[in-house]
């Protein structure tokens, strides 16, 4: 493991949110923890609890979410903090893309004014060094013709720019952690991967740990040192992308490699994963795979798998992994 | 009636009563198809939607329409049903005109393609029990209630739903995938002989998404269905197809099959297109963009070819002179609108592009 | 015709049948389902019930014959030889005219407020399907009834046409068509473009049935929120009416011409004359808390 202290540590996270009616359990207990200069990816489907898990490092949360668990971020307790410290903590020393840049920026603002803005509210510095800074930001995430940007309206720039200008303001504090909310889902092929290198790269050079949130297996591939894969509001396997893409460990990993479409033959059916995920306002009361898994036995269906590490910083919670006596000793 | 054809499976499916033209002659017919969205308060400017498009789809093939959002494939979803009227262009279903005098009505080819919605909140209606929803259809073409109700039932079965269980229950109570199942048993259950799919399984999981292409792959070899697949993911688009058409901005810009376009795309965009995908090979990641810069915006499309803004090969030639659909020499059913491709074009690159 | 097709189902392409085991709802199950867990909106509703319970059984319950005249008997306070609530400036019961009363204001308040629904409703709905020029007609027209506040509206309709309670209801029926219109006009606007209503198109379905099986359903929620809504103001601008001398005649007994007819006796029994107004206030409080607790319940994302 990295010797250094970890940027952002979470340990048995649970959050559940409480509405009228029913109780939707989103995390069930994760823990991890990103060191400086790591990419962590969190892979999961819809409603497998990892954009939650992304948004408790920062409590950007509504009001109905029963939070526990132990989070720290810079060494600082997020679940204590005043609301004032976690104001300068946002965007801060830690700061967070979105999928939908046109609902993070202000639509009234032009993008040199909202990331002046932001680097005048933690630095206070004057508004001509503010507007300096954010030329400089827009260069850096290789906007073209960035002075002529920076009195851009949001709604008049195309969608990969409209992200990089929310990656630009994002940045404008140096932060040491950037979290990112599936930035590249709602951008089209071509536009991804000019975002997705941009990202790998930027954070190759400024050092930044970097908490990536996606669904996209091949997205993974492209970015992420190691990979934390959640399904029902739990990490069912973590580990290193590269091996997590060729051995994956928990039948849920394997049964999402099959099922991606990637150069399958045309001529048979594709591996799926049959049956649907679990719906988490009732949890299944084991593994929460179990009721899809062809690995599945009696004891998955009553108690959670506990972690295994049958490698040197891989995990996996399933009782079908095996431990060599070597790791286990 | 209709959907009963497909129900013995056979090596080779009857013919259809309803063909026409016979094998040969194709399902659908597209030429010139145009049609532009005026923007109020802007004196005559209009979105580019489709601009000029012509393909045909063959008899019982999987016709798989790729591009970035912006390139008009879904307007072309929308215009092949008749949902929208295009400004001008002609449809020809199984040898008859669409909408003219000496043809057949809209109506009469809307029993004959049906449509798949990407799922979203606002695909099924959600004050209806999934079965009535998939019961409307055959009830609005004139079906008594009791034997639509039938065919709902008998429809959701065959997308893998108990009816039982399932039909009574409102959208709200079924997860992604489940929805998606009966979107697809609401288009079938008229007994359609082509389906557009919309992007089918865009919003679903991924380990989802391969349950309903198999089902997919399944529904058309038991109903001998002709598909047109409109996706923005390459991946799905490679496994589905027969032949692939490449929409940038409202225009063809390649068209072929799976395996020609995929294994040896001629068209930049084309090439680009592919080259983003991400390589699912940690070891072998992406380092270069493919091409730089967004899809310009539809409603002031770049004059000549439309890609020559972030061709890397662009030349003077690209920008004056619109390209056109040009067959290659190897494979003539291989066709792309780029000048390299065009010995008389005058781009340096012609020769050595078509060789 | 439906025999066998179950069969060739390929197994492998079945649908975990282990899936969610949720009770299968109709939206409007769900939303009754709400209300009776809401205490609160259960109360007023119950309150509202009991209102209209006593309105219409008034004859059986009222002790006197609300048109009854005493002379001696003017304006006593409550509880005067067996008039539990008192006597008005002519000697009638209170308790009776109160009961009475009630009919009226209620009439008042929930005819025209149906009427418009129906009608609004329609008018919305039409021009939010079609668009274009027929929405332009019927919402422009709207927007000049909207112009006007909606009690200026009804005082000059109903001032013109003449008192009574039938032009009084006409008048506020007017007056709520064009606020009802403009919410179905507005649900019916969002409905349309959803992918359903062109999955329907799609399957060669005309506009009449689409509107029927797709899109009524889905416009009833808001439109029935609403005029639960109105209900109050109506009453209370039914009152308003009587009060001025606009709607119902005397002698009828309504709240608001009583209020109107006792306030010179304000200060010789003042809990007496107030007695209408706090029947007035009472009710379309209730009215508006199970108003409320129905657009609660009823607000389901689905």
């Amino acid at each position: 493991m990295n010797k250094t202290e970890p940027l952002a540590e979470v340990r048995d996270l649970k959050v559940r949110f409480v509405g009228r009616e029913d109780t939707v359990h989103a995390v069930n207990g994760v823990s991890f923890a990103v060191h400086p200069g790591e990419v962590l990816c969190i892979l999961g489907e819809s409603g497998s609890g990892k954009s939650v898990t992304l948004r408790s490092l920062m409590r950007l949360l509504p009001d109905r979410a029963r939070i526990e668990g132990d989070v720290r971020v810079g060494g600082q307790d997020v679940l204590k903090m005043s609301n004032r410290s976690l104001r300068d903590l946002r965007g801060g020393s830690v700061s967070m893309i979105f999928q939908e840049p046109m609902t993070a920026l202000d639509p009234v603002y032009t993008v040199g004014e909202q990331i002046g803005e932001t680097v005048r509210r933690h630095t206070g510095c004057d508004k001509a060094k503010a507007r300096a800074r954010a030329l400089e930001l827009l260069n850096l995430v290789r906007i073209p013709s960035a002075e002529r940007r920076l009195d851009a309206y949001p709604h008049e720039l195309s969608g990969g720019l409209r992200q990089r200008a929310m990656i630009a303001m994002a940045l404008s504090c140096d932060p040491k952690l950037l979290l990112a909310d599936e930035p590249t889902t709602a951008l089209d092929a071509t536009v991804q991967i000019q975002v997705l290198i941009l990202l790998r790269k930027l954070q190759a050079e400024m050092g930044m740990g970097m908490i990536f949130v996606t669904h996209d297996l091949g997205v993974a591939a492209e970015i992420a040192d190691n990979v934390a894969v959640m399904y029902a509001g739990r990490i069912v396997e973590y580990g290193p992308v590269e091996r997590m893409m060729k051995a994956p460990l928990h039948p849920y990993t394997q049964g999402l490699l099959a099922s991606t479409v990637h150069d399958q033959s045309r001529d048979q059916d594709i591996d799926a994963i049959p049956g649907s995920p679990p719906d988490m306002r009732r949890p299944p009361p084991g593994c929460g795979f179990a009721p899809r898994c062809v690995k599945a036995r009696d004891v998955c269906r009553t108690a959670v798998p506990a972690e295994r590490y049958p490698e040197p910083g891989r995990m996996a919670a399933c009782v079908a992994v095996e431990v060599p006596e070597m790791a286990a000793a | 009636m209709v959907m009963m054809d497909g129900m013995i499976p056979t090596p080779t499916p009857p013919a259809d009563p309803r063909d026409r033209g016979g094998a040969l002659q194709p399902l659908l017919i597209v030429r010139d198809l145009i049609k532009h969205f005026p923007i109020k308060g802007t004196g005559g400017r209009a979105v580019r939607a489709v601009d000029g498009v012509s393909f045909e789809v063959r008899k019982g093939e999987t016709l798989g329409v790729v591009g970035e959002s912006g390139c008009g494939k879904s307007t072309l979803a929308r215009l092949l049903l008749h949902l929208i009227r295009p400004n001008s262009g002609e449809l020809v279903f199984d040898g008859d005109p669409v909408d003219e005098p000496h043809g057949i009505s809209v109506s009469a080819l809307r029993r004959q393609v049906q449509m798949v919605f990407q799922d979203s909140y606002s695909s099924l209606n959600p004050r209806m029990p999934v079965r009535d929803s998939v019961a409307f259809g055959p009830y609005v073409q004139d079906k008594p209630k009791a034997e639509a109700r039938d065919i709902a039932v008998n429809m959701l079965a065959k997308v893998g739903l108990n009816p039982d269980q399932f039909g009574p229950r409102y959208p709200h109570e079924l997860s992604g995938g489940q929805k998606q199942r009966v979107n697809i048993a609401r288009a079938l259950a008229t007994g359609p002989r082509m389906v557009i799919l919309d992007e089918p399984v865009s919003a679903l999981d991924k380990s989802v998404e391969a349950q309903v292409l198999n089902l997919l792959r399944a529904l058309k070899r038991q109903f001998n269905l002709t598909y047109v697949f409109i996706s923005h993911d390459l991946n799905v688009v490679r496994y589905i197809s027969d032949r692939v058409l490449v929409m940038y901005l409202g225009k063809i810009v390649e068209l072929g099959p799976v395996d020609s376009i995929f294994s040896a795309p001629r068209h930049p965009y084309t090439q680009a297109l592919l080259a983003s995908r991400p390589s699912m090979d940690p070891s072998r990641r992406i380092d270069d963009p493919p091409v730089t810069g967004d899809p310009p915006n539809p409603i002031d499309p770049p004059p000549g070819c439309r890609f020559h803004t972030r061709c890397p090969h662009a030349q003077a030639v690209c920008s004056a002179q619109e390209p056109r659909l040009i067959e290659s020499l190897a494979d003539d059913r291989h066709i792309a609108a780029c000048h390299m491709h065009d010995p008389e074009s005058g781009h340096t690159m012609a020769v050595a592009g078509s060789a | 015709m439906s025999e066998s097709a179950v069969l060739t189902t390929p197994p492998a392409a079945m649908e975990d049948q282990a899936a969610p085991a949720t009770r299968v709802r109709g939206y409007w199950q769900s939303v009754g389902y709400r209300l009776r867990h809401d205490k609160v909106t259960c109360f007023f509703a119950f309150m509202v019930l009991l209102i209209i319970l006593s309105a219409v059984f008034a004859p059986l319950l009222s002790p006197f014959d609300p048109y009854k005249e005493s002379v001696i008997g003017r304006l006593k306070p409550f509880g005067w030889r067996n008039h539990i609530l008192g006597t008005d400036e002519l000697g009638r019961d209170m308790l009776s005219r109160i009961l009475h009363g009630g009919r009226v204001s209620l009439l008042m308040g929930i005819v025209p407020v149906l009427i418009a629904s129906c009608v609004g409703g329609m008018l919305g709905v039409v021009a939010g399907f079609m668009g274009g020029r027929v929405n332009t007609g019927i919402m422009r027209t709207m927007d000049v009834f909207y112009a006007f506040p909606s009690v200026l509206l009804a005082v000059a309709i109903s001032g013109a046409m003449g008192g009574g309670m039938v032009n009084g209801m006409l008048a506020l029926t007017l007056v709520f068509i064009p606020p009802m219109c403009r919410v179905a006009e507005t649900a019916t606007t969002q409905v349309r473009s959803l992918d359903f209503i062109e999955a329907a198109r799609a399957t060669g379905a005309g506009t009449f049935i689409i509107i029927r099986h797709h899109v009524l359903g889905n416009v009833l929620g808001p439109v029935f929120i609403y005029a639960s809504s109105l209900v109050s103001v109506s009453i209370l601008l039914a009152s308003g009416l009587s009060f001025l001398g606009l709607g119902v005649r005397p002698p009828t007994a309504d709240w608001g011409l009583m209020l109107s007819t006792l306030r010179q006796s304000i200060y010789v029994v003042p809990f007496v004359c107030a007695l209408p107004g706090v029947a007035i206030f009472i009710t379309s409080i209730c009215f508006n808390l199970v108003s409320d607790g129905l657009r609660q319940a009823m607000d389901v994302r689905m």
